[in-house]
């Protein structure tokens, strides 16, 4: 048992706790301090504090790490998160599986960017980083583990298992170890799962310097000043939530089998409505100066982007969502905690949202249809309705509660097709965006009136229109709601490229807006071609009616296929190959079959592997599993001349009890052909064999096994056998049988024996051609042998196959808007250290 | 009346119109019987049923059945009311199916039959290890 390492992290997690409430507590001081003096000496005070809680929140991060890393089981966090086999990467994985581990995570960051803000800004340290030590007081808490007056406060990640699970053998056995832990969920296994986490709760932690700044600004009055310095924290949080937020999307798709890359689940929503806002409320920074409506625009949309990062925590964690959504975590009983912060975060900030609002002029005229400001509250205004649609329905299960306290019992249930419900609006939302991000550039960069407005337009329109009815004619676009979106994306992309010449030619530095609006623009043209017009390839309209009891024939989505047999499938010809392992040190797949597992992570060559006509394992050898879980299902697939194999896979892991189907994905210029396994056959399952069917034979004499050619090329007798031990007298006889397969050769080799007398038989069995074979009789006199062949059904699987359109133009879109994103960052960050510099602002 | 009014206007009338389709395109959590109630009543609206699998005395899960490709299946659902359903699923039977310990069905009755259109499960162990496993040393 290693106690000291658990309360070791235990005492840091305390201490980083009370710390970073002292830290708050003097800078709080500090700023309401009169005397510079006083300012000064409290500022150092919570600055040495803040390091103390940095110093200790890294150094639980450390302890954390150290218990998965060196395979502590006694502690629970390692015993259901990790487990032995778990490679280092994996075990970074498994560190923020758990809730106590995303806290970490989270805190983690805050730290760093702590750091950094008491580095770069001097002015702003107390009231940013009071706010900022108050957040961290909070989210230690969650993972605090202390009881106190019957309350549990937060949850550790240092509890020993004993404590934490109620089983019989801590009772005869306390100091009982595991020798293992129950693994890392399959799910996570994947590149993705690795840097997606610490990305988005990057992108969480960022969106508390805007608001930080935000609410310092109204602590001090400084009602416009907090903009310059949160305006490039504020774009770097959208780029990093944003990134975060599609690596999840790409995760999904590269892992998940629901095919596609978004889902609209409510984990999903409760990250893209934050990222909405916080959108929203950069375009208002920009346009703040000449607009007090922007201005307090900005203030609340700055301060909501955080809040509601909050309300996504308390959605995902207190685990409310219950059904609604497949993977919340689970509930550690903190609902309460994270309410009662929830709510002091949106009263306190609605506080001092109030008492400034008065201080805030109104702005004396009204804005201009052909001001830049128009456009851009237009933009966040539609930015902020798509969110509201989409937190609205999210929220069901919060409603459901809320009615449910004045006793009013509703039973109200999420959408029954999420995906259709929301694209049906976000669409639209999508048109409109595409539509004024275009437009609003022109607006933005040169002062418009009616006859400029329509000089600028004209070539950008007529542009739009004809490539988009190319792209009509070309690809059959016929939806009528697909044929405006498609005009939106298009024309927002022509229209922003030709911003974009114009800054080229004066200033590169300026284009971050156009490059980003042309990379959303193309993300939403990717949506709408990968999802709109994805097809399944698999759709099997065989007319058969699946159940006479329905009024409608049910259109089949999925294709069983047999090994072996070729399968038609719209321009495709499939065949399963049947099921494959992969190993160290071999190239590609090696036939499941061709080796015999003896232990989790180790096989034994059954015949020698050979790669290219060279042998690189010979029969005996011992092998190492690659993802010794995983299982690769072979499919070919031939149109005309072209073929390719894709290896979707299956994952067991037994110790969690969960089957975990991935697809494998063929990537092409135009589209991606996504193929998933739905189902197949239960390996635990006994095979079901025919009657036996007798052959006789001779030596080198073909005869049919299941339509496959076999012959008998040798018989002879052996001294040694596997697991038996042959006396004096006792016979053991075997016999080769080579079986011609489609691909390959097959050799069979029953035993017949004769032991004590008595005759036993031990059959062999091929299973990629699913038969069974015996030597039954021999006849020395006549030479002749009799065979008994058994036949079972053939391996099968069900899979689907999905063809995904035009789906790299969001990956590369991606990538445009984080280019774009990156280029106004550099932008504003120079603003920001030149106006320092200058000492206008500070 | 000023363009701000008019502007402020659209969207709370937007705002309004995301409240009224919430409240509209939501669908409920009921027992069969209510949802054959609603079939009958021509209201073809798809609902949630939560529900167990049905076992017998023993526990072993019993009603499974395969169509004969393979691609469909159909089982019976107990309702939180003790109601059982045959439910008919046009997918193949998840991996977890049998596993899970609640079942919750999306879909509605058609002909005085239940067909499924979306089946969600909550497996016991997937995300919490509930038992630990001891080897014989």
């Amino acid at each position: 048992m290693h106690y000291f390492i658990g309360s070791l992290g235990h005492f840091l997690i305390i201490a980083a706790f009370v710390s970073a409430l002292v830290s708050a507590y003097g800078y709080f001081r500090s700023v309401q301090s009169t005397e510079i003096a006083d300012k000064d000496s409290w500022m150092r005070f919570a600055r040495i504090a803040f390091w103390v809680h940095g110093g200790s929140a890294l150094g639980v991060v450390a302890t954390l790490f150290t218990i998965i890393n060196r395979g502590y089981f006694e502690y629970h966090y390692a015993y259901s998160h990790s487990s032995t086999v778990l490679p280092v990467y994996y075990q970074i994985s498994a560190f923020w599986e758990g809730q106590e581990g995303s806290f970490l995570l989270w805190i983690f960051w805050n730290v760093i960017l702590g750091f950094v803000l008491i580095r770069t800004n001097k002015f702003w340290e107390a009231p940013v980083m009071a706010i900022f030590a108050i957040v961290q007081g909070f989210l230690l808490s969650m993972i605090l583990g202390v009881v106190l007056f019957n309350l549990k406060i937060g949850s550790s990640p240092f509890i020993l298992l004993r404590d934490a699970m109620d089983a019989p053998i801590f009772k005869t056995s306390p100091d009982f170890i595991p020798e293992d832990g129950s693994g890392l969920n399959p799910l996570l296994q994947n590149y993705w799962m690795v840097i997606h986490p610490p990305t988005l709760f990057l992108g969480f932690a960022t969106t508390l310097i805007p608001f930080a700044y935000c609410i310092a600004g109204l602590w001090l009055g400084k009602f416009k000043e907090w903009i310059r310095p949160a305006l490039p924290w504020s774009l770097f949080s959208a780029v990093v939530l944003g990134v975060g937020i599609l690596m999840g999307g790409y995760w999904a798709y590269e892992t998940l089998n629901f095919g596609g890359y978004w889902n609209w689940d409510p984990v999903e929503n409760a990250v893209y409505v934050p990222w909405l806002v916080l959108i929203a409320a950069i375009h208002t920074m920009i346009a703040f100066k000449k607009s007090t409506t922007a201005l307090k625009s900005a203030i609340i949309l700055a301060v909501s982007a955080f809040l509601l990062i909050v309300y996504s925590t308390f959605l995902t964690r207190s685990g409310i969502l219950g059904d609604s959504s497949v993977h919340s975590f689970t509930d550690l009983g903190l609902s309460g905690q994270l309410l009662v912060y929830l709510l002091a975060f949106v009263l306190g900030a609605l506080f001092l949202i109030i008492r400034s609002w008065k201080k805030l002029e109104s702005d004396e005229q009204e804005v201009s249809t052909y001001s830049r400001e128009f456009w851009i509250f237009m933009g966040a205004t539609v930015l902020c309705l798509m969110g509201f649609q989409v937190i609205i329905p999210t929220s069901i299960p919060v409603w459901n509660a809320l009615v449910g306290l004045v006793g009013i019992d509703s039973n109200m249930a999420p959408p029954v097709d999420q995906v259709e419900y929301y694209t049906q609006y976000q669409l639209w939302g999508g048109v409109l965006i595409a539509l004024l991000s275009g437009t609003g550039q022109f607006f933005w960069w040169n002062k418009m009136d009616k006859t400029k407005l329509k000089d600028a337009l004209l070539l950008p329109i007529v542009l739009t229109l004809a490539i988009t009815a190319a792209i009509i004619i070309l690809f059959k676009v016929q939806n009528i709601t697909y044929i405006l979106v498609l005009t939106a994306g298009t024309y927002s992309i022509i229209a922003n490229a030709k911003i974009l010449l114009n800054r080229w030619k004066t200033n590169i530095n300026l284009s971050g807006g156009a490059i980003s609006h042309i990379g959303i623009a193309m993300m939403l043209l990717g949506v709408l071609f990968s999802s709109g017009y994805s097809k399944i390839v698999s759709l099997n309209q065989t007319g058969l009616v699946w159940s006479k009891e329905f009024p409608d024939e049910v259109n089949q989505k999925n294709l069983l296929l047999f090994q072996n047999e070729d399968r038609q499938m719209g321009e495709y010809s499939l065949n399963y190959k049947g099921t494959r392992k992969r190993i160290e040190g071999f190239p590609g797949y090696v036939n499941i079959h061709d080796i015999n597992q003896i232990n989790e992570t180790q096989a034994i060559a059954g015949v020698d592997l050979s790669s290219d006509e060279e042998v690189v394992f010979h029969q005996g050898d011992t092998l190492t599993l690659i993802t010794p879980e995983t299982s690769y299902f072979e499919i070919a697939y031939t149109k005309e001349e072209t073929s390719f194999d894709l290896y979707p896979t299956v994952q067991i892991n037994e110790k969690m009890n969960m089957t975990v189907f991935s697809p494998d994905i063929k990537r092409k210029l135009g589209f991606d052909l996504y193929t998933h396994v739905r189902t197949f056959p239960d390996p635990d399952q006994e095979t079901d064999w025919s009657e036996t069917e007798i052959i006789t034979t001779q030596l080198d004499e073909p005869f049919f096994v299941n339509d496959f050619v076999a012959t008998l090329e040798k018989v002879q007798r052996v001294t040694e056998l596997d697991g038996l031990t042959l006396g004096e007298g006792d016979v053991a006889i075997k016999a080769d049988i080579r079986v011609k397969g489609s691909d390959r050769d097959y050799l069979a080799e029953p035993y017949y024996i004769i032991k004590d007398n008595q005759a036993g038989l031990l059959s062999d069995i091929i299973h990629d051609l699913g038969v069974k074979l015996t030597i039954t009789e021999i006849d020395p006199k006549s030479n002749s042998f009799k065979i008994g062949v058994n036949k079972t059904q053939k391996d099968w699987v069900i899979l689907e196959a999905v063809e995904k359109p035009m789906i790299n133009v969001l990956w590369i879109g991606t990538l445009v808007m984080v280019i774009g994103f990156i280029i106004a960052i550099t932008r504003r960050y120079g603003e920001f250290v030149k106006m320092k510099e200058k000492g206008l602002e500070s | 009346m000023k363009k701000s009014h008019i502007f402020g206007i659209v969207v709370i009338a937007a705002a309004i119109m995301v409240i009224i389709s919430t409240a509209g395109d939501a669908s409920t959590y009921v027992g069969f019987d209510d949802a054959r109630a609603m079939a009958e009543d021509g209201d073809s609206k798809k609902i949630h049923v939560v529900g167990q699998l049905k076992k017998d005395a023993h526990g072993e899960i019993v009603g499974i059945q395969d169509s004969p490709n393979k691609l469909a299946f159909s089982f019976v659902l107990v309702d939180n009311n003790n109601e059982e359903q045959r439910v008919y699923f046009n997918e193949p039977m998840p991996a977890d199916f049998l596993r899970s310990e609640q079942v919750v069905v999306v879909g509605n009755f058609q002909n005085d039959h239940f067909l499924a259109s979306k089946i969600l499960m909550k497996c016991p162990s997937k995300y919490q290890e509930e038992t630990i496993e001891v080897n014989d040393v």
